[in-house]
């Protein structure tokens, strides 16, 4: 974050209070849903979906990846990548 | 000496101070991609995997989830309260990140006591190898946070008054790893317990 106005910084700490927010209902929905006992892809697809929204939160406001310089992101979406590929490893390998 | 660590490059725009920990934090997604990736070859390769929820804590590990985020947002107002030049805030705020890191090990401590008092251990199948796996260097991970935030709480701290922004920094750079922390945790708390 380059502004580091005082204004800048308050109005800051009011969108973390919400995010904050966010992240406490969202953890509040993926556990009630857990307990439907939905069919393993639904539940899968549920789980990952709010995750990433909870993780793009976090790293998005609190990691102030939303303004963050060019250099960053290409370290994360080359770290990114490779995860991706790992992930793929046992998933393609499957028979 | 390393230079721009209060100030950034010109080239990129960053202190390289930032710039270490994310490339820090970027073979940390390596680290754990990997025990993820393990994670998935041992429950597709399984002819049967249990339910987490049927074998593990759920109330506990959500109250876990709930300490994980509440010490986010108090590690990023310490950050921002050094931004707003108010460091008894700062100290307040990070004084809290550490008690509930610290109450995130004791709730964890106590899930691993209740296993190995049913006997369930990493030898006992695969799910519990992978279970105590992740969780327990993601544990181990908290604990190198809780360390290095006591650090600027206490003996760290005196930077401030000599360098305000290196501090800043410093604690940003913290910051950074403890979001990172809590993302790992937002990701192993559905996989393990809920599906």
């Amino acid at each position: 974050m380059s502004d580091l106005s005082p204004e800048a910084v308050k109005h800051h700490v009011k969108v973390y209070v919400r995010v904050f927010v966010a992240l406490a209902i969202l953890t509040m929905i993926t556990v009630t849903v857990s307990y439907l006992h939905l069919t393993i892809a639904a539940a899968v697809l549920v789980a990952l979906l709010i995750a990433t929204l909870k993780s793009s939160l976090v790293a998005g406001f609190f990691m102030h990846l939303i303004s963050e310089k060019k250099i960053i992101f290409a370290i994360l979406a080359l770290a990114f990548l490779l995860f991706l590929t790992v992930l793929l490893i046992p998933v393609l390998s499957h028979p | 000496m390393i230079r721009y660590i209060s100030k950034p490059h010109p080239i990129t725009g960053v202190t390289n101070s930032k710039l270490g920990v994310w490339c820090f934090l970027a073979s940390e997604v390596m680290l754990f991609g990997g025990l993820f990736s393990a994670f998935l070859m041992l429950r597709i390769g399984a002819d049967s995997w249990p339910h987490g929820w049927e074998l593990l804590n759920v109330p506990l590990a959500t109250m876990n989830t709930l300490f994980l985020i509440t010490s986010s947002v108090t590690m990023v107002m310490a950050w921002a309260s050094l931004a707003l030049k108010d460091i008894k805030k700062y100290r307040l705020y990070m004084a809290a990140t550490i008690l509930l890191g610290i109450g995130f090990l004791i709730v964890k401590g106590f899930e691993y006591a209740h296993k190995f008092e049913g006997h369930h251990f990493p030898s006992t199948n695969n799910f519990y190898a992978i279970y105590f796996t992740l969780t327990g260097l993601h544990g181990l991970h908290v604990l190198g946070g809780v360390l290095v935030n006591t650090y600027f709480l206490f003996p760290g701290s005196g930077l401030w008054k000599k360098d305000p922004d290196q501090f800043m920094g410093r604690v940003e750079a913290a910051g950074l790893y403890w979001h990172f922390v809590d993302l790992v945790w937002i990701f192993l708390f559905p996989v393990l317990y809920l599906l």
